[in-house]
């Protein structure tokens, strides 16, 4: 084990970063997974510093013994809570014109995610997590709205922020093709609410702690 | 009325077009989509598996590896591969900003998408740069820009196709950080896609809950017909 300053990392040089001390346990080979906070770390370096924050924090909440076992199971925690949230508005939300095919399209995509995923993590050899109780409380289609893109957007973060954490490329092409499709939701909700539905040319990765923050006032 | 104007003020150029039925009519006045429908047809059908992990899981196969090799070795081709299609998407954008085809919130929104493919183009450069490798040569480009529906039809498949073309290389890239940047891109590209499949009304998950990756190949084959000289 060697402690390198990032700067000799790899060529990649960011004055703002010089004299942060990464742990190397890897011997300077770079794998996915284990040098994760490194890794994190470097990419602030090649997109600024503003993204370092959000990539730094996944990376101590997603490094060192996280498996894709894990990492799968806070996934289908995110899966179950959207899955039920939209299976829910199904009845509550007194949608019209174009927002009740939306609604129908959004639960059964995410019950799928559901399903995609308690069949990955037993494949792996894994328990799925149980699903937990949820309470969402909202009152309109307006309060529904807001709460769904809450929801779709730290689903995009969460799963960008843990993919680079996963270690099984067939894991990783799976959780990419899942937040390629919560991307899209957020951007058909984003309109659906009058926002911008690309705000940003870089979306944010969200630390595993950001997320439970966001999504536990409504697991009872 | 200052607080509805207010309130419209607060809400996005695209929000609007998408909520405004007449002016969405215009964007788009477009039966099919083929262009899109062809390209969705070679990425391939498909993805009902309940498991995610399946030997159907092509974009990581490991004989994929070296489609990118003609633009540079291991992550530098990849990212590379990458710059050209946005170098791509960039050009696209500027040409039909100022093909005087769209104005007003169309115009918007198609700016604001072409100022992102830019800034994707600027990190991507970049990041080729601080891995040691040469950044690949923004390519000549030519579209054809008829009408605003057949421009609108082709925004629509060249930001499906970035999507899937970053969603094939996200398990062959080597480095976590490169693959943290990817993916920040990544979801962004589906941002744009779902977008423009909201206003041309097609289905913003053409290919369901799972998204599909597209091979260099099919990817380059699709842009070929823009690249001139």
């Amino acid at each position: 084990m060697s402690n390198k300053n990032l700067s000799e990392i790899d060529g990649l040089v960011h004055p703002e970063l010089v004299g942060v001390e990464v742990v190397d346990e890897s011997g300077g080979d770079i794998s996915r997974g284990d040098v994760i906070l490194k890794g994190a770390l470097a990419a602030g370096a090649v997109y600024g510093t503003f993204m370092v924050g959000p990539f730094v924090r996944s990376a101590f909440a997603m490094g060192g013994g996280t498996s894709d076992v894990d990492i799968l199971n806070f996934a289908l925690t995110l899966e179950y809570l959207e899955s039920t949230f939209y299976e829910e508005a199904m009845k509550k939300v007194k949608a019209s014109g174009e927002l009740k095919p939306l609604i129908k399209m959004l639960a059964g995509d995410e019950k799928q995610h559901v399903e995609a995923l308690e069949g990955t993590i037993k494949k792996l050899g894994g328990k799925p997590v149980a699903k937990p109780t949820f309470n969402f409380e909202y009152s309109g289609t307006s309060g529904f709205l807001k709460l769904a893109e809450t929801f779709e957007n730290v689903g995009v973060g969460a799963y960008n922020g843990a993919a680079p954490a996963i270690k099984s490329k067939e894991v990783l092409a799976a959780a990419g093709s899942i937040v390629q499709v919560e991307a899209r939701h957020a951007a058909a909700i984003a309109l659906q609410n009058g926002m911008e539905p690309a705000p940003e040319a870089f979306d944010k990765a969200l630390e595993e702690k950001e997320v439970l923050k966001d999504v536990e006032p409504f697991i009872a | 009325m200052p607080e509805l104007d207010q309130r419209s003020s607060e809400r996005s150029a695209v929000a609007r077009l998408v909520k405004d039925p007449v002016s969405r009519r215009k964007f788009i006045a477009v039966g099919g989509g083929t262009g899109l429908a062809a390209l969705l047809a070679a990425c391939g059908g498909g993805g009902n598996s309940t498991t995610m992990v399946t030997n159907e899981s092509k974009p990581m196969a490991e004989g994929m590896k070296s489609e990118t090799e003609q633009f540079g070795k291991g992550d530098i081709g990849i990212l590379n591969y990458a710059l050209t299609l946005e170098y791509l998407e960039t050009a696209f954008y500027e040409e039909v900003v100022k093909s005087g085809l769209f104005k007003g919130e169309e115009l918007a929104v198609l700016k604001k998408f072409g100022s992102e493919e830019a800034q994707h183009v600027a990190a991507l450069n970049s990041t080729v740069k601080k891995l040691g490798g040469k950044p690949a040569t923004k390519p000549k480009s030519e579209f054809p820009l008829e009408n605003a529906k057949s421009v609108a039809e082709l925004a629509g498949t060249v930001e499906n196709l970035g999507a899937a073309a970053y969603l094939g290389q996200a398990g062959n890239i080597e480095s976590p950080e490169v693959l943290a940047a990817a993916l920040s891109i990544h979801s962004v590209e589906a941002r744009h896609a779902a977008t423009l499949n909201t206003l041309l009304g097609m289905s913003i998950t053409p290919t369901g809950a799972f998204a599909e990756a597209a091979d260099v190949k099919t990817v380059l084959k699709s842009v070929e017909p823009f690249i001139v000289g």
